[in-house]
C-alpha cells in the first residue's frame, strides 16, 4: 500500500484495535468505528480520534467517518452479518476501492461469496491451512491461492506407494490445466526438474494448477490403483 | 395467511418460538397445515428442510436488519425464490437496499407515517 491512505475499520475488538495501531504506525489516516460504549471508552484512550462511537452498519455513521473519502473499508466486528453488509454498502452505495471483511463463522464463506464480498479472510481457515501443512496425512497443501488469478500452488508429498515414484518427469502425463514447478528432496533442498528427473518416493512436489484440480492431482501423484 | 389456505413454513433458531405459533389456534400448528423448522437463516441447510426451494415467497423479518438484508439476498440470488421481503427498521437502509432491487418493509416508517396521521388528526378535530 502506498502511503497516506485513508482506512475505516468496522470494529475495535483485538484484530481491528490492533490493525488501526499498525496502520497508524505506517502513516495512514485512520478511523475505526466501534458500537459497544464500553470498549469504544478504553480504546480512545489510546486512539484518541481515530476512533468514532457508533453502529458502522447505520449508513449516516459511516458518513460520518467519511466513507465516501476513504480508500479502504476493513469490517472486522464479530458479526458476520455486519460484515458483509458494511462491505456490501461500502462497495456499492459509497463505491469504495478496496474493502477486506472478517469472517467469523467459516459456514458463512459462501454468503460472503454470493454477496461479492472478497477478500475476506477467516482466521479458522489460516489455521487449518497451518494444521495442513504440519499434518502430511492432508496429502496436499495449499501453497498459494489466487482465485481472481484462477492460479493455484499446491505441495505434494509422493509416499512410498506412489504411482509415479520411478518416472522419468518427461514422461508423466499431468493432468490438463497442471505442471510441475519444483521437487524438494531430502539432502538435495528444492531444484526445478529437466524431463531427465526421476521421481523418488519421499519428494516433495511443487505444482502450479487451474483451481479445482487437486482431487486429480491427489490421485495423480498418490498411491498405485486408486484410479 | 395459514388461515387464508396458504402454506406457510416458519425457521426460528428458538425452538420455544413454536409455542408462539400456536397462541389463538385451536389445533396443534402443525395440524393447522403450519411447519416449523428450528436453525437459522444463514444455514442453507436449515432454509432448504424449510422448505425454501419451493417456496413462492420468502419473509426476512428476524430481530436483526443486517441478518434480514443478508438473508432476504440468499433467498433471492441463491434459491430463486420468486417473491422476497426484508423486514429493515432503520430507515436509511431500508431505502437504500429497496432501490437495490430488495423488496423491504420498514416498520419504522409505517409507524412514523400513522402516528403523523393521527396526531394531525387529532389536532384537526380538536
Amino acid at each position: 500500500m502506498g502511503e497516506g491512505k485513508y482506512i475505516i475499520i468496522a470494529g475495535a475488538g483485538k484484530v481491528g484495535w490492533n490493525l488501526a495501531r499498525e496502520l497508524l504506525d505506517k502513516g495512514h489516516e485512520v478511523t475505526v468505528i466501534e458500537d459497544n460504549r464500553n470498549r469504544y471508552l478504553s480504546v480512545e484512550q489510546e486512539l484518541e480520534h481515530s476512533i468514532q462511537y457508533g453502529d458502522a452498519s447505520e449508513l449516516w455513521v459511516l458518513e460520518r467517518a467519511g466513507i465516501s473519502r476513504a480508500d479502504m473499508v476493513i469490517a472486522v466486528t464479530g458479526d458476520d452479518e455486519d460484515n458483509m453488509l458494511i462491505c456490501q454498502v461500502a462497495k456499492d452505495k459509497y463505491l469504495v476501492d478496496r474493502i477486506i471483511a472478517r469472517v467469523n463463522n467459516p459456514r458463512n464463506r459462501p454468503h460472503f461469496e454470493l454477496l461479492g464480498i472478497k477478500p475476506y479472510v477467516s482466521a479458522t481457515d489460516l489455521i487449518l491451512r497451518l494444521l495442513e501443512h504440519e499434518v502430511p496425512e492432508y496429502g496436499l497443501v495449499h501453497l498459494l491461492d489466487l482465485p481472481e488469478e484462477r492460479l493455484e500452488i499446491i505441495e505434494m508429498l509422493l509416499a512410498e506407494d506412489s504411482r509415479v515414484a520411478g518416472q522419468r518427469v518427461g514422461d508423466l502425463n499431468m493432468p490438463e490445466g497442471s505442471l510441475l514447478i519444483s521437487i524438494l528432496r531430502e539432502g538435495q533442498g528444492g531444484f526445478v526438474p529437466t524431463p531427465e528427473t526421476v521421481l523418488e518416493a519421499g519428494d516433495e512436489v511443487l505444482a502450479v494448477l487451474d483451481p479445482g484440480l487437486e482431487e486429480e492431482l491427489k490421485v495423480f501423484f498418490g498411491p498405485d490403483g486408486t484410479e | 395467511m395459514l388461515r387464508e389456505g396458504h402454506e406457510v413454513s416458519c425457521l426460528d433458531e428458538d425452538p420455544e418460538a413454536h409455542a408462539r405459533l400456536e397462541v389463538n389456534l385451536d389445533r396443534s400448528w402443525e395440524d393447522s397445515g403450519g411447519q416449523f423448522t428450528v436453525g437459522t437463516g444463514l444455514e442453507e441447510d436449515a432454509l432448504t428442510a424449510a422448505g425454501i426451494e419451493r417456496a413462492d415467497a420468502f419473509i426476512a423479518s428476524t430481530d436483526g436488519d443486517n441478518t434480514n438484508i443478508v438473508i432476504a439476498q440468499i433467498a433471492k440470488r441463491r434459491f430463486n425464490v420468486p417473491t422476497v421481503i426484508a423486514r429493515i427498521l432503520d430507515p436509511l437502509r431500508a431505502e437504500w437496499y429497496e432501490k437495490q432491487g430488495v423488496n423491504t418493509i420498514c416498520p419504522t416508517r409505517v409507524a412514523i407515517e400513522m402516528l403523523e396521521k393521527e396526531v394531525l388528526e387529532a389536532a384537526g378535530s380538536g
